[in-house]
C-alpha cells in the first residue's frame, strides 16, 4: 500500500487542529494572541534580572543573557513538545475512537503548536541578543539544521511517549522526573566551563539536547562556549546525533505498531 | 476484487482483550509481574463475510450489543480486525456518527471548518460551501456563538448539514435517525432519496425497520457477533422484529402489570397465526354478579389503532373462555400487540386488564406503506 502523508485532507486537518487549539487557549483573555509573545518577554525579563544581577552566573561568558535565554527557549521547546505530545492521543480520544484519521496527525499537531511558540520565543531572544550587543553573522544559518535536529528529536520522543501513555497512564509522572533531572543535567542555567573535569563535560554533551544547545550558542552567541566538536574527536562528538536518529526510528516504529490499537485501548 | 465491488469483508473476527486488572500504571505491572495475567477475550465479531456492491444501500441490522457498531468501526478503519480482511474500493466517509470532533468551546463557524477538514475540505473549499451549510442547518443567527450554547438539536442539524457535503464514494451511517425531530428526520429521508438517485454506496445501520425497508436494497442481520441472515431488507426486518419480540415476551412474563382487583382475572394468549388470520384465546374469571364484556385494543408502536368490544354480543358471566379471530389483511407489515380489558356491562367500568399483551407480526414486503392500515380505496382518473 502506498503511504501518503501530506494529502490535502491531512494538511487541512492539521491546520484546523492547530488553529483551534490556539483559539481555545487564548479564549476569554483580553490580550488574546498577544500573550504568546508577551509571556516569554515577561518571563525572560524576570530571568534576566535574577541571573544577571542577583546570582551573577555570567562570569566568564560573553553575552550571558542571550546565552541563557537561547538555552531556555530550546529546552522549553523540548519540554513542551514532549509533554503536550505525550497526552495528545489520549486527549483527542473522542476523535480517535470515532473517526479514522491518521493517528500521527494528533501528535504532529501538538508539535506544530510548540514549534509556533518556539519561533515566537526565538524572536524575543533575537530582541534580547541585539540589545545585548550580539552581532548578526553568517554562522546563524547553522540554526536551521540544529532546529531540524531538535524538532525531530522532540517530536519522535513525543511519538514514543504518546503511544506509551495510552497503555500506561503514569508514564506522565515518570517523564516529569526525567525532565527535571534533564533540566539540571543539561547546561541551561550554568555554563559548561564551570564543570571542572573535561570528562564530565563530555559526558554531559552526550545528551542530544545539550549538544544542540551548545552548538546553537556557539554559532549564534559566542565562540568561546564549549561544544562537543571542540572537546572530542569527531567520532565521539557525532554520537548524540547518531542517538537522535536511532531514538527517532525506534520511536516511530513503536508508535506505528501501537497506533492500530489506540481506538480500543484509550 | 471485482470492479463493481465496493466493500469486501471476508472471515472477519474481532476480539477485545479485557484484562482482569487493567494495567494502566507501572506499579500494577510490577506487582503483577510474577502472576499470570488473566485476560478475558471478548469476541465482538466472528466469521463475518459479506460483499457490498457499488450502488447498494446496504442495511446492517441487529439488536443492541450485537456487534454492528464494531463492524462499522472496522469498515471505517477505526479498529483493525483481529483476523480476516476488509477491502474497500473507493474513498470512504470517515464519519460514522454525527458531530464527531465538535469542540464545544469554539464557535459554530470554527466548528464548521474543523469538521469540514475531517471530511477532507480545506479552508478555501469550505468558504465556498459555508453559506449553503449554514442555510441548510437554519442557524444563520447563531454561527458566532460557542457550540456549547447550542441545543442538541441545533448541533445535530449543523453536523448533518456538514456531513452531507462529503464527496466520498462510500458512506457509513450509524443511527443518524435516532436524533432529531420529525422535520429533521424528513430532511434525512430526502437526503437518502437523493443518495439513492445518485447511486451512492451506503452502509446503513439502524433500528428503524421502516427506514431499512424503505431505502435498503440488501441487508444483513447480526446476532451475537455472527452474521446470521442476509438477503432482502423486508425479510431481515422481520427477523429483527421477531427477535425483539421474543425477548420482550420473556421480559413481560416476569413483569407485573397494573392490577385493578384480585377479584377479576383476564388472560390472553396467541393461539394461532396464518397469513391472514390471528387467533387469540381469552380466559376470564370474576366474582362479579353483573354481566360483563371484553374490550380489545390493537396496538402498533404504542398507539392503539383499533378498538373492538363485545358489549353488543353475548354478555359474559363469572368465568369462561373465548376465542377471537382477527383478519389481518388490512394491516401493513409491522409488529402489533393486543391488549384486553374486562368491563361491567351496566356502566362500562373497567374491572380487569390483561397483564401481558399478545404480540404478532404481520409480514410484508411492500416498502412504501409505512403506516398501520391498508385502506380499500379506488382511484378514478379523468
Amino acid at each position: 500500500m502506498r503511504m501518503r502523508y501530506f494529502t490535502k485532507r491531512n494538511r487541512a486537518i492539521l491546520r484546523e487542529m492547530v488553529s483551534s487549539d490556539f483559539k481555545v487557549r487564548y479564549q476569554g483573555s483580553a490580550l488574546g494572541y498577544l500573550w504568546s509573545l508577551l509571556r516569554p518577554l515577561l518571563m525572560f525579563s524576570v530571568l534576566y534580572v535574577v541571573f544577571v544581577y542577583i546570582f551573577k552566573l555570567n562570569r566568564g561568558v560573553a553575552h550571558y543573557p542571550a546565552y541563557l535565554l537561547l538555552g531556555i527557549v530550546l529546552w522549553n521547546f523540548f519540554f513542551e513538545t514532549t509533554t503536550l505530545g505525550m497526552t495528545s492521543v489520549v486527549d483527542r480520544g473522542d476523535l480517535i475512537r470515532k473517526i479514522s484519521i491518521p493517528r500521527y496527525l494528533v501528535v504532529v499537531s501538538s508539535s506544530a503548536a510548540a514549534l509556533i511558540n518556539l519561533s515566537l520565543n526565538l524572536l524575543v531572544v533575537l530582541f534580547f541578543a541585539l540589545i545585548n550587543g550580539v552581532t548578526p553573522q553568517m554562522s546563524w544559518l547553522w540554526m536551521i539544521p540544529l532546529l531540524i535536529e531538535l524538532f525531530f528529536l522532540s517530536s519522535t520522543v513525543a511519538f514514543f511517549l504518546a503511544a506509551l501513555f495510552v497503555k500506561f497512564r503514569d508514564a506522565r509522572y515518570v517523564w516529569e522526573v526525567i525532565l527535571q533531572a534533564g533540566f539540571y543535567g543539561t547546561p541551561i542555567l550554568y555554563s559548561l566551563s564551570l564543570v571542572s573535569k573535561e570528562l564530565y563535560q563530555n559526558l554531559l554533551l552526550m545528551n542530544p539536547v545539550a549538544q544542540i544547545m551548545q552548538d546553537a550558542r556557539y554559532n549564534v552567541v559566542t565562540k568561546t562556549t564549549v561544544t562537543g566538536w571542540s572537546n572530542m574527536s569527531f567520532r565521539f562528538a557525532v554520537l548524540p546525533i547518531v542517538a537522535v536518529v536511532i531514538v527517532g526510528i525506534l520511536s516511530i516504529f513503536y508508535f506505528k505498531k501501537q497506533s492500530k490499537y489506540f481506538a480500543e485501548n484509550i | 476484487m471485482d470492479q463493481d465491488t465496493a466493500i469486501l469483508v471476508s472471515d472477519l473476527r474481532k476480539e477485545f482483550v479485557l484484562p482482569q486488572h487493567k494495567h494502566t500504571s507501572f506499579k500494577q505491572v510490577f506487582v503483577n509481574l510474577g502472576k499470570r495475567n488473566k485476560k478475558t477475550k471478548q469476541r465482538a465479531l466472528s466469521g463475518v463475510s459479506f460483499e457490498v456492491k457499488k450502488g447498494d444501500f446496504f442495511g446492517v441490522v441487529g439488536r443492541n450489543g450485537s456487534g454492528k457498531s464494531t463492524l462499522l468501526k472496522i469498515l471505517a478503519g477505526v479498529y483493525s480486525p483481529t483476523v480476516g480482511s476488509v477491502s474497500v474500493n473507493g474513498s470512504l466517509t470517515p464519519f460514522i456518527e454525527l458531530g464527531v470532533g465538535f469542540n464545544p468551546e469554539l464557535s459554530g463557524r470554527d466548528n464548521v471548518f474543523l469538521n469540514g477538514a475531517l471530511l477532507g475540505f480545506n479552508r478555501k473549499e469550505m468558504s465556498v460551501m459555508y453559506q449553503d451549510i449554514v442555510e441548510f442547518a437554519e442557524l444563520e443567527k447563531f454561527m458566532d456563538q460557542k457550540l456549547k450554547n447550542y441545543s442538541s438539536g441545533m448541533q445535530v442539524r449543523l453536523a448533518f448539514s456538514i456531513s452531507i457535503r462529503a464527496k466520498s464514494d462510500i458512506l457509513l451511517l450509524d443511527e443518524v435517525l435516532a436524533v432529531g425531530d420529525a422535520a429533521f428526520q424528513q430532511k434525512c429521508y430526502s437526503h437518502f432519496e437523493e443518495l439513492k438517485r445518485q447511486k451512492k454506496t451506503v452502509v446503513f445501520v439502524s433500528h428503524d425497520m421502516n427506514a431499512v425497508r424503505r431505502f435498503c436494497n440488501k441487508a444483513i442481520y447480526i446476532d451475537g457477533g455472527k452474521l446470521t441472515h442476509s438477503g432482502v431488507p423486508s425479510e431481515i426486518a422481520d427477523v429483527y422484529v421477531e427477535d425483539n419480540m421474543e425477548s420482550s415476551r420473556q421480559n413481560e412474563a416476569t413483569q407485573e402489570g397494573p392490577e385493578l382487583s384480585k377479584k377479576h382475572k383476564l388472560t390472553v394468549k396467541l393461539s394461532a397465526q396464518t397469513n391472514d388470520t390471528v387467533t387469540l384465546h381469552f380466559s376470564y374469571k370474576s366474582e362479579e354478579k353483573d354481566k360483563m364484556y371484553i374490550g380489545i385494543s390493537v396496538i402498533r408502536e404504542g398507539i392503539s389503532i383499533a378498538e373492538i368490544n363485545t358489549s353488543s354480543g353475548k354478555p359474559l358471566k363469572r368465568s369462561g373462555r373465548a376465542t377471537y379471530s382477527l383478519d389481518v389483511s388490512p394491516l401493513n407489515a409491522g409488529v402489533y400487540s393486543i391488549g384486553a380489558g374486562l368491563f361491567r356491562s351496566k356502566n362500562g367500568e373497567l374491572l380487569s386488564v390483561t397483564k401481558n399483551k399478545a404480540q404478532f407480526i404481520v409480514k410484508g414486503s411492500d416498502p412504501i406503506r409505512g403506516a398501520a392500515l391498508k385502506l380499500a380505496d379506488t382511484w378514478k382518473y379523468e
